[in-house]
C-alpha cells in the first residue's frame, strides 16, 4: 500500500501539484487520470522519488519516503519497478542485457542465473526470440513489454507505469494493460498507472484518482465515474463522444 | 555562472560518489577509451601534420636571416609543439568531437528518461554514465597528445625538407638542440586537466537537458563552447603556475 500525504511540488516557483493526498491499494490497479500536461509524470516521479517533493510525504507500508536516508531509500528503489513513457531502454544494449541490466547491477548471482531471470521475464510478456535484438529493431509495442520484463526482474513490490500504452494502437494497448492487471494480481504489486485512456481506465481501473491542474478533483471507482457529480471529469470523460453515447444509454435504461 | 558552478560542484561529487560494480565500470571504462579515444586517433593524425609543417614553414620564413643558423627552426618549432600546439590545439579539437558527442549521448538519455530508469533502480546514474568517459579520457588524452607531439614534428621535418627551406640534417640537429623533457612533462599535465574540463563539463550539460532533441542540440553546443572557454583559461592559468 502506498500513502500520498498532502503532496506539493513546484518548479523554479510553478506550483505544479498543490496537496495531493490518496492511497493505492496492493494487488490493484490504481489509475490517476487526467489530461496531458496536468502533472501526472511529475505526481508519479515524485512518489517514487525522482523529483523531490517541496511539502508532503509519500509512505510505502508504512515506512516514511521523506524521512529515510539514502541507504534506506536504496533498498526501497530495489523494491520499485517502472515503466516510462517512452519505453527508456538502453538503446546500445540488446533486449536480453536490458532485462538483466538490474540483476546485473543489484544481484550477485552468477551470470546461467541471471539469463534464466531474464528469460522468465521475457516469456512472461510472451516475448521470444528477440533476446539479441536492439530495441531499434523492435516495434514500439515490443519495446514497452521489455520495458515491463525489465520492470519486474527483481521481483518489485510496487510497479510504476507512465503512459503504457501510449503511442500504441487499441488492439496492442489493451493487450498491454492486460498484461500490466494480470501481473499486478499474480505477484501481488501495488501497481499506479497514468494514463489519459479512457479504455484503460473502463478495462482495468480498480481506482482511480483525476488530477487537473496539479490538484485531485476526484477519485472513486470506474463504476462511480459515470456518476460523478464533477463538470470538470464528465468533461474529461465525455470529450470522446462514444462515452457520451455510453452515458445517454445509461440513463435512458434507468428510466 | 555561479548557478552553474554550484550545480557543477555537486555534479562532480555525484558522479565521485558511490561507485556500483567494479567489473561494470572496468567494462565500461575499456569501451569509453575506444569509442573517445581511439575513434578521434584519424582526426589527431591529420591536424598534428599539417600543424607541425605549418609551424615549421612560418617559423622558418621569419627568421630567413644569414647569421641565424637554420637549425634554430627545428629548436622553435619543436618548442612550440610541445608546449602550446599539440595540447591545446588536439585538446581544442576533442573538445568539439569529443564534447559535442558526450553531451549529446548523456543527453538524450536524458530526454528519454533512460536516466530516470537508472536512478529508480537505485543506480547512482552520474557515476555510472560518466566516471568512466571522465578516466577514459584522463588515460587517453596525453596519449593523443604525445602522438601528436611526434607526428607534428615529423610534419614539420617533411615540410622543411621538401620545400627545401629547412635541409633534413639541420631540422633534426633543431630538434635535439638544448632539449628540455619538462616541455613534454609540462604539456601532459596541460592535457589531463582538459581533458578532465572536457568530459566533465559536457557531461554536466548533457545530464541537465531538460525537453527534446532541440534541447539535447542545444546542451551539445554550450558543452563544446564552455569547455573551450574553460581550456583556454586554463592554458592560461597552467602556463603561469608551471613556467613561470
Ligand atoms: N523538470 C521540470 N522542470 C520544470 N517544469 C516541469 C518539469 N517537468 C514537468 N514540468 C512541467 O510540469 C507540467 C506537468 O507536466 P507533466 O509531464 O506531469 O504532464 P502530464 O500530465 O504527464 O502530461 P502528458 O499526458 O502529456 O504526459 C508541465 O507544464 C511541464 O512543463
Ligand atoms: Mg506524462
Amino acid at each position: 500500500m502506498i500513502e500520498v500525504k498532502d503532496l506539493s511540488k513546484a518548479f523554479d516557483g510553478k506550483q505544479i501539484l498543490k496537496d495531493i493526498s490518496t492511497v493505492f491499494h496492493k494487488g490493484k490497479t490504481n489509475l490517476i487520470i487526467g489530461q496531458s500536461g496536468s502533472g501526472k509524470t511529475v505526481l508519479l516521479k515524485s512518489i517514487v522519488g525522482l523529483h523531490q517533493i517541496d511539502e508532503g510525504d509519500v509512505v510505502y507500508d508504512g515506512e516514511s519516503f521523506v524521512s529515510m536516508n539514502s541507504n534506506e531509500k536504496r533498498k526501497l528503489r530495489q523494491d520499485m519497478g517502472m515503466l516510462f513513457q517512452g519505453s527508456a531502454l538502453f538503446d546500445s544494449s540488446t533486449v536480453e542485457e536490458n532485462v538483466r541490466f538490474p540483476l546485473d547491477m543489484l544481484t550477485d548471482w552468477p551470470l546461467d542465473e541471471r539469463r534464466d531471470r531474464a528469460n522468465f521475464c521475457l516469456e512472461r510478456v510472451n516475448l521470444k526470440n528477440v533476446n539479441h535484438l536492439f530495441p531499434s529493431e523492435i516495434s514500439g509495442g515490443m519495446q514497452k513489454r521489455v520495458a515491463i520484463a525489465r520492470a519486474i526482474a527483481l521481483n518489485p513490490k510496487y510497479l510504476f507505469c507512465d503512459e503504457p500504452n501510449s503511442g500504441l494502437d487499441p488492439k496492442t494497448a489493451i493487450v498491454i494493460d492486460e498484461l500490466i492487471k494480470e501481473l499486478t494480481q499474480e505477484f501481488d504489486m501495488t501497481t499506479v498507472i497514468n494514463t489519459h485512456d479512457m479504455n484503460s481506465v473502463m478495462g482495468i481501473g480498480d481506482k482511480i484518482v483525476f488530477i487537473r491542474n496539479g490538484i485531485k478533483e476526484w477519485e472513486g471507482s470506474k463504476e462511480d465515474i459515470f456518476n460523478a457529480q464533477n463538470e470538470a471529469l464528465e468533461d474529461f470523460i465525455f470529450a470522446s463522444g462514444i462515452f457520451r453515447e455510453v452515458r445517454e444509454y445509461h440513463q435512458k435504461i434507468k428510466k | 555562472m555561479l548557478y552553474h558552478l554550484g550545480k557543477y560542484t555537486l555534479f562532480l561529487k555525484k558522479v565521485f560518489g558511490r561507485p556500483d560494480k567494479h567489473s561494470v565500470f572496468l567494462n565500461q571504462l575499456i569501451r569509453e577509451m575506444d569509442s573517445l579515444g581511439v575513434n578521434s586517433l584519424g582526426i589527431v593524425l591529420v591536424i598534428s601534420i599539417f600543424m607541425g609543417a605549418v609551424v615549421t614553414l612560418q617559423t622558418a620564413y621569419n627568421i630567413e636571416m644569414p647569421f641565424i643558423p637554420k637549425y634554430t627552426v627545428g629548436v622553435a618549432a619543436r618548442d612550440s609543439i610541445l608546449l602550446e600546439f599539440s595540447s591545446t590545439m588536439v585538446c581544442l579539437i576533442l573538445a568539439g568531437k569529443v564534447g559535442s558527442n558526450i553531451a549529446s549521448e548523456i543527453g538524450t538519455m536524458r530526454v528519454t528518461e533512460q536516466i530516470d530508469a537508472l536512478d529508480i533502480m537505485g543506480i547512482n546514474s552520474a557515476g555510472f554514465l560518466v566516471l568512466p568517459k571522465v578516466i577514459a579520457m584522463i588515460i587517453i588524452t596525453p596519449l593523443l597528445v604525445l602522438i601528436s607531439m611526434g607526428v607534428g614534428i615529423f610534419g614539420g621535418y617533411l615540410a622543411g625538407n621538401l620545400t627545401g627551406e629547412v635541409p633534413a640534417a639541420e631540422y633534426i640537429y633543431g630538434i635535439q638542440y638544448a632539449f628540455r623533457s619538462f616541455y613534454i612533462t609540462y604539456s601532459l599535465i596541460k592535457s589531463v586537466v582538459f581533458a578532465f574540463i572536457i568530459s566533465s563539463v559536457s557531461a554536466y550539460w548533457g545530464y541537465y537537458t531538460f525537453g527534446g532533441a532541440l534541447e539535447v542540440g542545444r546542451s551539445s553546443t554550450k558543452a563544446v563552447v564552455t569547455s573551450s572557454i574553460f581550456i583556454l583559461l586554463f592554458n592560461l592559468l597552467l602556463t603561469q603556475l608551471l613556467l613561470a
